[in-house]
Parts: structure tokens; sequence; C-alpha cells
């Protein structure tokens, strides 16, 4: 079981040898850009809670009906909800799953994992973490000194508590995380998916070189020279990305650093309706923002222009005196 | 009688919760309480007091009436020092950078451990609670100052499951664990302020908060309490205090 949750070094080494990682242009559109997610995949997640989300990517997948992925999140909101109650996802492993402080605990994810079996698989934050960061060292796990005396360690017989070879103190192994493919928004890109993130980066930069496969949405394309001539900002070089999409307000109704805060009227009204009834709740929810919209715009259009602009000049306003 | 309603519940929580901290610490704040309580004591007295947030945040200094909805946006970089990885910056309480850490919590024990995951049998739970977040790396790893909501099924003899861990079963197990450093320090709730006896780790009643008595404090605890030999009363809160800290929430987002 654990085996084949963890790749062979080998392997790993192989699936990269046969990316084409030279320079060239890999600007797709949403549709397509999501079939490198099979069902049953491991996909990562990037940003944390309701920021820097890869909204756009994830509604794709759930128009595309995937199914049984297994996805990995630092902190998951209503991302997680929305995975669960599509049927898109049955194993989400994360450091902890609600909506947001403010609304309490989700509905959603307590039906689901209640009642319906599915699994939520709790690590520590940061051990969360190191299990993405051993994955992008190309090593099998990394030692953490959190966790340990916990029942939350006790839950994950995938980590292995030892005694240091050099000190004989206690530490707690963790596996390293692999996705098979890594969904990832930034605020802007080039054709080739040399990413630039403002603000805060989150895990983004392991789980990018962790994963096998990267898609970056982006806020906008700009070109080479312009990455060119602030390379100390690009966080993701362009050799992990396989493909290159560019969605404005891609994070909606989510926030993205310096461009929009979170929609919270739409959040509000969002969870209101999700933990009133967290099945027909949901699947009224997404009926009308995820699978009747012909397109992310028509999507963006339901949550409406006027939520869009306050959320932007709350956005905005972050890099005001 | 008439000084009780001055005041919220949450409102004497954040103000006796920052004057638990002092200026030059480095402190580890999680959403709400904590990080309302963090600002207050850097805007009253503590203006070299360093904020972490687990999004990545070192030197917080939130602005008032934007209080952020978690620890992951942007809002806490407003007039920040830095911005780090959340793995990174959760490696500075390893490394033993961090003075404090200061969290909420739904359900403690009489040894200080914290239960945010499950509320019944773990393998079929009656309610699936959040989960630790950065909690357990923060508990684990330093000093903590837990602001909580003090009633009954909140405070219980043993926590269904630990989450971040206190004292674990008390004496020296915590150590035992492999957690040589850090623990319970404080715990801060609308009723008293309770600290942990050096040698069973139990929790013990430091303080009691105004116009509280012993008996009301034990009613409301799921065990038995210990009480400090000369238990003090603590200072209501100030003018100043609740003013400072109505600007820095004056929508009541966590002050409700």
């Amino acid at each position: 079981m654990l085996e084949a949750q963890l790749e062979p070094y080998t392997r790993l080494r192989e699936n990269m040898s046969k990316r084409d990682r030279s320079l060239r242009e890999k600007v797709v559109a949403l549709e397509e850009a999501v079939s490198f997610v099979q069902d049953g995949m491991k996909v990562g997640i990037g940003g944390s809670t309701m920021s820097r989300t890869p909204m756009a990517l994830i509604w794709e997948l759930i128009r595309q009906r995937r199914k049984n992925l297994s996805c990995s999140r630092c902190i998951i909101s209503t991302d997680g909800d929305l995975l669960f109650g599509s049927g898109a996802s049955d194993h989400i492993i994360t450091s902890w799953f609600a909506q947001g402080i403010l609304w309490g605990l989700s509905k959603v994810m307590r039906h689901h994992v209640e009642t319906q079996g599915k699994n939520y698989e709790e690590w520590s934050h940061m051990g969360v973490g190191m299990r993405f960061r051993a994955g992008s060292m190309g090593v099998p796990f990394l030692p953490m000194r959190a966790m340990l005396g916990s029942d939350v360690m006790k839950q994950r017989p995938e980590a292995k508590p030892v005694n240091c070879p050099f000190t004989g103190e206690k530490l707690l192994l963790v596996p390293a995380l692999n996705p098979d493919v890594a969904l990832i928004h930034v605020q802007r890109c080039d054709a080739y998916g040399n990413a630039q993130i403002d603000g805060l980066q989150f895990m983004d930069i392991d789980l990018a070189l962790a994963a096998n496969r990267v898609i970056l949405t982006t806020e906008r394309i700009v070109s080479n020279d312009q990455i060119r001539r602030a390379p100390d900002q690009t966080k993701i070089p362009f050799f992990c990305v396989d493909a290159v999409v560019e969605v404005p307000y891609g994070s909606a109704p989510h926030e993205c650093f310096g461009l929009y805060e979170p929609m919270m009227k739409h959040m509000g009204s969002y969870v209101a309706q999700v933990n009133a009834d967290p099945v027909d709740g949901m699947r009224e929810y997404l009926e009308r923002y995820f699978y009747e919209p012909k397109s992310w715009n028509e999507y963006l259009a339901l949550i409406g222009m006027e939520e869009l602009l306050e959320a932007s000049q709350r956005g905005r306003s972050i890099y005001n005196d | 009688m008439t000084d009780a309603q001055r005041y919220t519940a949450t409102e004497i929580l954040a103000i006796l919760s920052s004057r638990q901290l002092r200026d030059g610490q480095v402190v580890f704040a999680g959403v709400g309480i904590p990080l309302l309580a963090a600002t207050l004591a850097q805007r009253l007295r503590c203006p070299g007091l360093t904020i972490l947030f687990e999004g990545g945040v070192v030197g917080a200094f939130v602005e008032p009436g934007k209080l952020p909805p978690s620890t992951n946006d942007q809002r806490c970089t407003k007039r920040a020092n830095m911005v780090l990885g959340s793995a990174d910056v959760l490696l500075l309480l390893q490394r033993g950078y961090v003075d404090i850490g200061f969290m909420g919590g739904a359900q403690i024990d009489q040894y200080g451990n914290l239960n945010s995951s499950f509320i019944g049998d773990p393998a079929a739970p009656k309610t699936r609670l959040p989960g630790t977040g950065g909690g357990n790396d923060i508990s684990s790893l330093t000093n903590m100052i837990v602001a909580m909501k003090h009633e009954k099924r909140r405070f219980v003899e043993n926590v269904d499951f630990i989450t971040s861990p206190g004292f674990i079963r008390g004496g020296e197990s915590r150590r035992e664990s492999g957690l040589p450093m850090g623990g319970m320090f404080r715990v801060i709730t609308e009723l008293a302020v309770f600290g942990f006896d050096e040698r069973t780790r139990r929790m013990k009643v430091l303080a009691l908060n105004p116009g509280v008595t012993r008996e009301e404090v034990q009613d409301n605890t799921g065990f038995k309490l210990d009480f400090e030999e000369d238990v003090a009363l603590t200072e209501p809160p100030t003018n100043d205090e609740l003013q400072t800290l109505r600007l820095l929430d004056p929508e009541r987002l966590f002050t409700a």
C-alpha cells in the first residue's frame, strides 16, 4: 500500500527524462490543459485556503467529470467541498479542511467523511510541507520534529517514528509526495511557463518541483523579455511546466494577491446554501455555477460585476501606502 | 455587574491574552482571537513584537478594520518585514526562533492537549472537525498560549483525540514522546487564567477574571481543577484596551 504511494526513484527519473523540458510555447485552452489529469491520479493543488486557489482548473476538471482523484493541498477550503461534492475526488490529503474560520465547520466535508466513506487524510501543516519538499528534493522522506506524541501521527502509518542514527533522538520520517499533476495559479508567466508569484508563495515551489506534470493558470501571459527584466521574481522555472492557460480571475471566488481579495458575498451565500443542505444545496450550486455556464467568463458573470469590482478594489489596495 | 456589560466574553479573552505577551518576543499566531490579541499587544505595549503567520508572514502589522479572514490571505502581509513559503515559516519553529505560539482551541484537557480533529471515535466519528492546520506544529515546537471559550464540554478530562499536544499524559510524557521543547504555558478564558504544574503538568488556576468565583470556574470545567495558593484577581480591561481592540475589529469579526 505504502510502496504503491511512494514512487521509486528510478521511475521518478524515467518520468522526468520522458518530459519535453525544452524551451517551447505551451499555451493551451482550459479544456485542453486538464487532459493531463486522468481519473484516479494524484493531484497537488497550489495556493492555500482562500488564496491563489487554481479554481478555474478545478472548475474544468469537475465539468469534465473526472473521478477518483487523490488531491493534496496544504490547507483546503471550498475547493475541497467542491471536489468531494461533485464526486471528482474521494481522497483529500491536507492539514485543515473547512470553508474558512468565519463559517465554522464544513457540512459538506462532514457529510462526505462521516456518512459517505470519503477519506480526509490529515497531516500537520509542516507535515504536508515536508512531504512536498521531499518530493521536490528527489528523496523518499524527510525527518521532522512535529506530529510526534499526537494522535495525528497515530492515524498515519505512512509516517515512521525513528531514532536518529546520529543523536538517538526521536524523529518522525514523512514520505515524499510526488503528485502526478500539480495545478497552480499565478499572477503572471510567459508562454514557456516561467512563473512569477506576488505575495505569499505557500508551498507552490516545492509542489511544482515535486510533481510529474504542472498545469499553470495565470492572470496574464507576459513576454519572455518582461520575465527576464525581473528574474528574481520568477518562482517556478519553465522546465517544470507542461501547460499554460491565461485565465483572468482564475481563483474566483477566492483571492489572488494584489489583484482581488475573496468575494465574500459569493462565499457567504455558497456556504449558507451548501451547509443548509450538503447534498441538494451542493448539486444546485454545481449545476448553476459549474455545469451550466458555457465558459469561465460566463461563470464570472454569474458571480457578478459588482462583486468582482469590489474584490478587485480591495485586492489592489494592498499596494496602497 | 455593570463592569461585565462593558465588554463581551471574546473581548476580555482577547485583552487578557494580549497581556501575556512581552515586547521583543517572536509570536506565531493563529487566526481569530490570537491574531487580534497579538495585534492589540503590538499597538498598546509591545511595538517590538514580531508576529508570524503560517501563510509565510514574518513581522506582520495588521491594519485596523482590515483583519484577514485567515492567516493565508494577502491582508496578513501588509507592512510585514518578509514573506516566506509556508513550510519555511513553520520550520522557524523547529529551529527555535519562536518564543510563543498563540492559538484558539475547540477542546482542551487537564494536560493542555487540544483536539480539533474528531468528536467521538476517529474510525467512525460523530463529528469530523477541520483538523490541525499549523496547530500541531506550533504546539509541538514552542511554548503555547491558548485563548478559548470556557464551557464544560470544551474543558474535558481527556480529549477524544490529541491533535495539538500539550503535556500528553502529564509528568515527563511529552519529553518521552520526542517533544523535548515547549509545551503549554497559559490558557486564557473568559473566566480565568491558567498555568500548568511544573511536576504533574496538570492545569491550575493562576488568576480569576473580574467578578468570577472559584466555584464558577470549577462548575464550568469537566475535570477537577487545582488552584494556585494565592490565586490572583485579574485587573478588568482598561478603556484604552477596549477602545484599541474595537478599532482593530470594528465589524466584530472575531469579537462578537
